[in-house]
Formats: C-alpha cells, sequence, structure tokens
C-alpha cells in the first residue's frame, strides 16, 4: 500500500470529511490501541491518521523497521521503543543480542528531524547515538531510557550540552557506565526548560553547588530524583528552593543529623504540599524518615525499596500518608509491616514487596502468607500485587482475590523454585486457580511454586482476558502450553522458563503467534528441528535461536519468537540463530 | 539476500508458506579475539599485586617488568598458588545441583561496560536450585565466573532466579543493611538470629576500579578470606591492563631500573591499593582487621603511587621497615 500524498476533497462530495478536519479530530484521540484502529477504517482514514500522528509506541523494536515507521507517519514526534526480551533483565539474553537504537536514529534524522522526545526499554544506547541525537535534533526535549545499556556518563554529556530544548532527561536503573558527574556541569548557564531529571541510577558524586542552581533555574521543574550519594543537606536546600515538586526522589537517608538539622529538613518537606511519588531513601534510619512526614498528605506513591526498613518503622510512617495508592517495600518489614498496610492504606491499589536478600536462606527477612492476606483484608481496591516470598499456601492467595476480585496484575514468586504449599504439601494448582477464577480482568500472570499442568489448564480455561504470563519451574507435559495457547486469545507476551514444554507445545500456538507480540522459552525441551518447522509454516514471525556454548547442536536453548513486517533481522550476533522461510 | 517483503496486516500477504527455511546469520564475527588476546598472558608485562619485596612463587621465568601493588602490612611473602576461577560448590538439600565450574579468568572479560550484568554473572550461581531435567550448561557458564573458589559451600544457584533486575540486586548486594542490633519485635524474627554481628547478605560486591584501566571491575569481599586472597583476585582480573609500562620496576633491589622508576621502587610499587570507606575517605588497604575492613569498604580504587602521595608514605615506612 503506498501513501497517496494528501489531496483536497472536492467539496460536493459531502460523504467524506476534509481531511483537515478529520486529521483535527483524530489528533484528540491520543491511545495508540484507538488510532490502530481507525487506521483500520478505511484509505482515507488511514492517510490521516498516518500524517497526524505523533506519538507512535513500538513494542518490539525488531517487529517494524525504521523506515516502514518513518516511510508511514512522516510527522512524527515522539517515539517509544522496547527492544530486548524481558528476561534480558535476569541475564538471561547474551549481552550483544542487539536492540540497538542507532538505525532508528539515523532514520529518524533523514527522514523526520523534529523528534522531541524519545523513549527507550531495553535498547542498546552508545554514547555514539547519544551524541548524534543531541546533535542532529534540533527540537529534542524528553530523553528517557530504562533498563538500557551500553553508554556511559559521557553520553549524558553530550545530551546536556547540545539539546538546548531539554525538558526531560530520565535515566532509570540502566547499565551505565558511570564514569563522573560531569554531565551535570554541562548544562548552560541559562538551561532553564528542565521539567523532568531524574538520575538516580548514577552512582558518582554530582556538583552540589551545579545542581542546586540548576534547580533554582528551572522554575517549571516537576520531577527530581537524586542518585544515593546525594546528601540530606543538599536536599534540604533543593527542598526549600523548588516546593512545586511533585515527585521527589531522596538520596540515602543515613546521614547522622543533629536535632537542629532534622528539624529544619522537617520544615522544608513541609513546603513541599504538591508531593505525590516519593522514592529513594537508600538507608534510611527510622528518625531520618520522620522528617517527611510533613510531606506526606498528599502522597499517592511510595517507593521504599532501596531501604530494609522493620515493621515498626513502617507502621510509624503510613499513618501519615491516608492518600497512598501504590506502595514499594522490602520484605524485611515483615508481616507485621504488612498488617499495618493494611491497617492504614484504605485506598491502597498496588503493593509490590521485594525481598531484602534473594540469596539469604536463613529466612532472616520474609514475609509469608499472613502478609499478604493481611493487605488484602484491609485494601479492597488493590489491583496489583508483585510478592516475592519464601512460602505461600493455596488458601491463604484463594483469601486474598476473594476479599480483592478486581487483580489486574498479579504476580508471585515464590523464591525457591517448585516449592508445593507449605501446609498442605500440595503443589500450588488451586491457588493460580483461585486467582484465575475470581479476577476476571486479569490481565497478567507470573506463576512460581510447584505447579502442574492443571495449573495451565485453569489459566486456558478462565483467564479469557490475559494478557502476559511468565511461567517458570512448572508444568508437566506439553499439555500445559497447549492449555495456554488454546483458551488464552488475548494472550500477547508469554515467557517460559526451565519448563517440561517440548516441540508438540512450541507448535500447538501456531494459531497465536501473529497476534502476539512475543515468546520466550528457555531451558524448556524444544529443539532445533522444532523451531525450523515452527518458521517454515509462519513466514511472518521470527524464529531466533540463542545457542549456549557446550550444549547438543540439536537442542534450543533459548527461543525467541516474534510477528514482524521487517522479516529477518541483520543485526544478531553468532550466537543467535534466526530461522526463518523467506 | 533478498530484500524483506512488506507485509501488512491490513492486506493480504502473498507469501508462500512452503519453502526451505534457512538460517540467518550475520556478517561480522563476534569479537571472541578481544577475549583471546587478553587471555595471552604477557609474562612480560604482568600486573603482580603483591607485597613489597616479595616475589610471586609461579613466575620462575624471572621476566623483570612487573608490576606490583603494595600492601603495607606485610609479614610473610605471598605463598598460595594462583588461584583460577573454580568454584567450589557443593550440593546441599534437595533439588540442588552441583555445578561445576571450570576455565580460567577468560571468561571475565566480558563487555567493559560498568553493567551489573557483568558481575551478576559472577552472582548468579548462588541461589535455587534446577529441577534435574534442565540443562547444567546455563549455570556452568555462569559458574565459571563466581570469583574465588573458598566460597561459603552453597547450593548451586540459577540463572536470573529470583527475577530481579540488577540495579535492584547490586544495590542492595553492595550496601547490605543489617539490622544487627534490633531488639526481637514479637516473632517478627528468627529467635536465634539474635544480635547476631553476621551480615545477613550473601555477598559484597564493591567496583574495583584501576587508574588507566579502560572499565572497572566487582568483586565480591565475601568470597575472600583475607587481604591475600584479596590481592591475589585482584591481580587476575587486572593483569591485562599492562599500561605500557615496560621495564622493570616494583622490586627494590633489581637492576636496569630507570630514573623514572625510582621513586616507585623507594615506594615498593607501581600501584597502591585503596578503598573509599563509609564516610566517603580515601585510604589504604591494609590498616584495619579483614572483618572491619569488609565492613566499611564501598569501592576499591587500584592507584599509582604517584598520586597516592598522601597514603603512600605509610607504604614505605613499612617497607622500610620490612626489608
Amino acid at each position: 500500500m503506498d501513501l497517496t500524498p494528501k489531496q483536497s476533497i472536492p467539496a460536493a462530495e459531502s460523504t467524506r470529511f476534509p481531511d483537515e478536519v478529520l486529521e483535527r479530530v483524530l489528533t484528540l484521540l491520543k491511545s495508540p490501541k484507538d488510532r490502530n484502529a481507525v487506521s483500520l477504517v478505511c484509505k482515507d482514514w488511514y492517510t490521516a491518521d498516518s500524517w497526524s500522528r505523533r506519538h507512535v509506541f513500538i513494542g518490539n523494536c525488531y517487529s517494524v523497521s525504521p523506515e516502514i515507521v518513518a516511510r508511514r507517519f512522516p510527522r512524527i514526534r515522539s517515539v517509544t521503543l522496547k527492544g530486548k526480551p524481558r528476561f534480558s533483565d535476569f541475564n538471561l539474553v547474551p549481552d550483544n543480542w542487539g536492540a540497538d537504537v542507532h538505525s532508528w536514529l539515523l532514520v529518524f534524522a533523514s527522514g523526520s528531524p523534529f523528534l522531541e522526545e524519545l523513549r527507550l526499554k531495553r535498547m542498546r544506547v552508545t554514547d555514539g547515538s547519544l551524541e548524534f541525537l543531541a546533535l542532529n535534533f534540533p527540537n529534542f526535549r524528553a530523553l528517557s531510557l530504562l533498563s538500557c545499556d551500553g553508554f556511559s556518563t559521557s553520553g549524558l554529556a553530550t545530551v546536556a550540552t547540545h539539546c538546548k530544548n531539554l525538558i526531560e532527561l530520565d535515566i532509570q536503573e540502566n547499565g551505565i557506565e558511570d564514569l563522573s558527574g560531569e554531565w551535570l556541569s554541562c548544562f548552560p548557564d541559562n538551561f532553564s526548560t528542565l521539567e523532568v531529571l531524574n538520575f538516580s541510577n548514577l552512582i558518582t558524586d554530582v556538583n552540589t553547588e551545579v545542581l542546586e542552581r540548576l534547580v533554582s533555574r528551572c522554575r517549571s521543574l516537576k520531577v527530581l530524583k537524586l542518585n544515593r550519594s546525594s546528601s540530606l543537606d543538599c536536599l534540604h536546600r533543593l527542598l526549600t528552593s523548588a516546593p512545586q515538586l511533585t515527585e521527589l526522589g531522596v538520596g540515602s537517608f543515613s546521614q547522622e543529623l543533629t536535632p537542629q538539622q532534622h528539624a529544619e529538613l522537617k520544615h522544608a518537606f513541609g513546603f513541599c504540599k504538591n508531593l505525590t511519588v516519593l522514592s529513594g531513601f537508600w538507608d534510611a534510619t527510622a528518625l531520618n524518615l520522620s522528617a517527611v512526614y510533613p510531606a506526606c498528605s498528599g502522597l499517592s506513591f511510595l517507593n521504599l525499596s532501596y531501604t530494609a526498613l522493620q515493621s515498626q518503622e513502617l507502621a510509624s510512617l503510613l499513618p501519615h500518608c491516608p492518600c497512598l495508592r501504590r506502595l514499594w517495600v522490602l520484605d524485611s518489614v515483615g508481616d507485621r509491616g504488612l498488617e499495618a498496610v493494611g491497617a492504614n492504606c484504605p485506598s491502597l491499589e498496588e503493593i509490590r514487596v521485594f525481598p531484602t536478600d534473594p540469596f539469604d536462606e536463613d529466612m532472616l527477612h520474609t514475609v509469608t502468607e499472613s502478609g499478604i492476606v493481611a493487605v488484602s483484608q484491609g485494601c479492597p481496591k488493590l489491583h496489583y500485587i508483585l510478592y516475592f516470598c519464601r512460602q505461600m499456601t493455596n488458601a491463604a492467595v484463594a483469601t486474598v482475590v476473594r476479599n480483592c476480585p478486581d487483580f489486574t496484575h498479579f504476580r508471585l514468586c515464590i523464591m525457591n523454585p517448585g516449592q508445593p504449599d507449605h501446609t498442605t504439601n500440595q503443589p500450588m494448582d488451586e491457588a493460580f486457580g483461585a486467582v484465575v477464577k475470581t479476577c476476571k480482568k486479569l490481565k497478567r500472570l507470573s506463576i512460581s511454586g510447584l505447579l502442574t499442568d492443571l495449573t495451565f489448564k485453569y489459566i486456558g480455561e478462565y483467564a479469557k482476558n490475559l494478557e502476559a504470563l511468565s511461567v517458570a519451574f512448572a508444568g508437566s507435559s506439553d499439555l500445559g502450553m497447549q492449555y495456554v495457547m488454546e483458551g488464552c486469545s488475548k494472550l500477547k507476551k508469554l515467557e517460559i522458563r526451565d519448563c517440561p514444554f517440548g516441540n508438540a507445545a512450541l507448535l500447538s500456538g501456531l494459531e497465536r503467534y501473529e497476534s502476539m507480540r512475543s515468546l520466550w522459552m528457555s531451558a524448556c525441551n524444544v529443539t532445533v528441528d522444532g523451531c525450523k518447522a515452527l518458521a517454515r509454516q509462519m513466514p511472518r514471525l521470527n524464529v531466533e535461536v540463542m545457542k549456549e556454548e557446550g550444549s547438543d547442536d540439536c537442542k534450543a536453548d533459548k527461543v525467541y519468537v516474534y510477528r514482524t513486517v521487517a522479516g529477518p533481522r541483520r543485526d544478531a550476533p553468532p550466537s543467535v540463530l534466526t530461522f526463518s522461510s523467506l | 539476500m533478498s530484500v524483506p517483503l512488506e507485509h501488512d496486516y491490513i492486506g493480504d500477504s502473498s507469501m508462500e508458506k512452503t519453502g526451505d527455511v534457512s538460517i540467518i546469520t550475520p556478517q561480522q564475527k563476534s569479537t571472541t579475539k578481544f577475549a583471546s588476546s587478553l587471555s595471552m598472558n604477557l609474562k612480560a608485562t604482568e600486573l603482580r599485586l603483591g607485597l613489597p619485596g616479595s616475589e610471586s612463587p609461579e613466575r620462575d621465568d624471572g621476566s623483570s617488568a612487573e608490576l606490583c601493588i603494595g600492601l603495607p602490612s606485610s609479614k610473610s611473602s605471598v605463598s598460595r598458588p594462583k588461584r583460577g576461577f573454580s568454584v567450589a560448590i557443593h550440593g546441599g538439600s534437595g533439588n540442588w545441583v552441583f555445578s561445576p565450574g571450570a576455565g580460567g579468568p577468560d571468561n571475565n572479560f566480558s563487555s567493559p561496560r560498568n553493567n551489573p550484568a557483568a558481575a551478576n554473572s559472577e552472582q548468579a550461581p548462588k541461589d535455587g536450585g534446577l529441577p534435574p531435567q534442565s540443562s547444567p550448561a546455563t549455570e556452568k557458564k555462569k559458574a565459571q565466573a563466581a570469583g574465588s573458589g573458598a566460597g561459603p559451600a552453597s547450593k548451586a544457584q540459577v540463572v536470573g532466579w529470583p527475577p530481579i533486575r540488577s540495579f535492584r540486586k547490586n544495590t542492595m548486594a553492595s550496601h547490605p543493611t543489617p539490622k544487627n542490633s534490633d531488639v526481637v519485635e514479637g516473632g517478627d524474627h528468627n529467635p536465634n538470629s539474635g544480635g547476631s554481628a553476621s551480615s545477613t547478605s550473601a555477598c559484597l560486591y564493591v567496583k574495583v576500579s584501576m587508574d588507566g584501566a579502560p572499565y572497572l571491575r566487582k568483586v565480591d569481599l565475601k568470597t575472600y578470606g583475607g587481604y591475600k586472597d584479596l590481592s591475589l583476585a585482584l591481580e587476575n582480573m587486572f593483569s591485562c591492563f599492562t599500561i605500557g609500562q615496560c621495564g622493570s620496576h616494583g622490586v627494590a633491589g633489581r637492576d636496569g631500573v630507570s630514573e623514572s622508576r625510582l621513586v616507585d621502587i623507594l615506594h615498593g610499587s607501581e600501584y597502591v591499593l585503596t578503598y573509599e570507606d563509609k564516610d566517603g575517605d580515601w585510604m589504604l588497604v591494609g590498616d584495619v582487621p579483614w572483618k572491619m575492613f569488609i565492613d566499611s569498604c564501598r569501592r576499591l580504587r587500584i592507584m599509582k603511587s604517584s598520586e597516592a602521595i598522601g597514603l603512600a608514605p605509610r607504604a614505605f615506612e613499612k617497607c622500610k621497615s620490612s626489608n
């Protein structure tokens, strides 16, 4: 299909909108899903959407090529790109796998140099790419890098130096080479447009004077997330000069303060009446934590997941946060701490409990099934849970979903693979059965513990709205995966590791893969022949196999399957084999 | 190679569904050359972590161009054999699988970026077990990079499990927050944990930088028994960075010393091992007991002795007194 250049519609044709009107109407549609639907109506609407689309979201950078995107959307201003499979966050994907953003930048520079915003997740970004970005897109204003790798603080320096209109610089959880904090000093002295600054990922110190001057210049600054090495003195001064902040990430909170300093800090927090998000808090002491109380009355999201709070500390803090909707903590708070959550947070919608020490076998810090039940009893609006624990029971999970039937995201990680219900020694099948039977709106599910094919039977039968499923160390046979592929018609992302699913299971999804974003299978029983068979029958899929050193030639150690209109990719490293029927 | 056909989900594809399956291989090879050149272990320009005045027992070929990193508290010469990165893991209970590691330091030269993933590949083989049918190849490869052998005899660990992002793992690992002096809160904690001084975290990763090296490394201080282990491990890690400074130096009393090396000879070493403590001060490694050191060490730096003017004199004193 070729894009027709814009044509004006003869006025006599009253059955059609003039293009300009149609485009104006379409610009009011923001959601990508709505826009995609619009573009399918007819050619005119497709064209109008193409010319008026300003933001494009690409969930898998290899599903389409930059050339196709640039050709279809010539006036694009904002791009969100996701690259590597999610399991790359857990070191399951080789470093040089791909997802390099540079080819995208080259195409955009020639076709759409008016690019303003770039949001990348799990992409490879080099300093060279950052420099290219800074120098070739004069209107560039927002950069967000999440879980990316390949760049260093030098790259950030070039962005700070050259992007005169920068509004957003958001650097989160990346594999960044942290050479120095000099980059912050690269913002020009008259630069004042920043609204979002997040450098919590970085370890090296930035110049506090430079930071303070920058913050006081940028009167529109709304989001400021400091890194760990930022001191409380600096924080105090920043709060005093930027009370308009809505999101604040503090630095380390362990510094010893005199009573005077503590009072001053607390007073400064009192200025910040607009805070809705609070995070950071590496190594917080109980005493220091009390300094933030004055700022908590409007807080909706509190992220304490980098400091090992005890239950009492959390219990003292929570009554100051009556509007809390999202809470992230470490399991150091224990079941007691979670009881405090249930008692103090009636509006809570999301809770994430991370492990303080994932490899600690002594169970000194842990939460159990009681904790999650306590939260569900006090927080009926709960719809998102991520829970790392070392023991769980079927009955507890059933109770949780009875209390909170509106779950959209249920992610339970029992950290010992293949662990049964610790009171009955039964598999955890009934737990997840209860989840899918009760929670009709469930979109994302992560399962763990000892699980047989029965779990998958339940999922296939009941989880009709499921879009993302994450499976590890589960299942008894190919049937497990088959149930899911046959039953979950809305499935978009499936990631599986260490399960006894083989070629039959892989091929059972033939009808499903083109409507999914991707499939990941690692350490299963799939062979290279199975992958070839899949590729042969489904030419619009890329079937990639990552081989491990020393494994059998016929084994497909890691398989990544995704739909694409761009054909097989050519930038894969030698350890990645792409099967294609082209 | 043919231009890929464009498909469009609006229209029909005219692709045939039959046809041979081909494997698309990319043009470039991965740069395994890089790793192999590093493993050449050029004897002539070896970096050696040794105590001033001591000789490493393996260097029998009498290589004259050795870099030494001096430790001040030298009492005896280093006599431990060079340690490879084998993993000594013994099966625990139940599901845990023994994963033998093999191979030397070569495996550590992964990507040069300062990515916790590189460190995590060392840390990964520590947790979880495998159901018997999973291939051990995955964790074997990672187990090879697991740092020096005398770690606590622990269960084999599964790569990428539990599923926690590197950033979070490393943030918690390098700064463990054990609340050792807790009052037991009504059954919150295991009563046996009491006021035990042992840290509850299983690893303590700190960054190690070396002046002039293109990238940093990470080491788990918990896996070393003492300063000697640490210095040997660092020696292994940084031996590839020759810095181009050949010519003899390091041990006093050698012949052919150039003038520019004289200062270094006096100090007894080209490099000094320093660390940053909790207060942010740079201290010389070796003064305090090992346990105290790992509690307070936040990062390590192998500093050129020319930069360590404030620190090095102490090494010089001790070197002088031990000579």
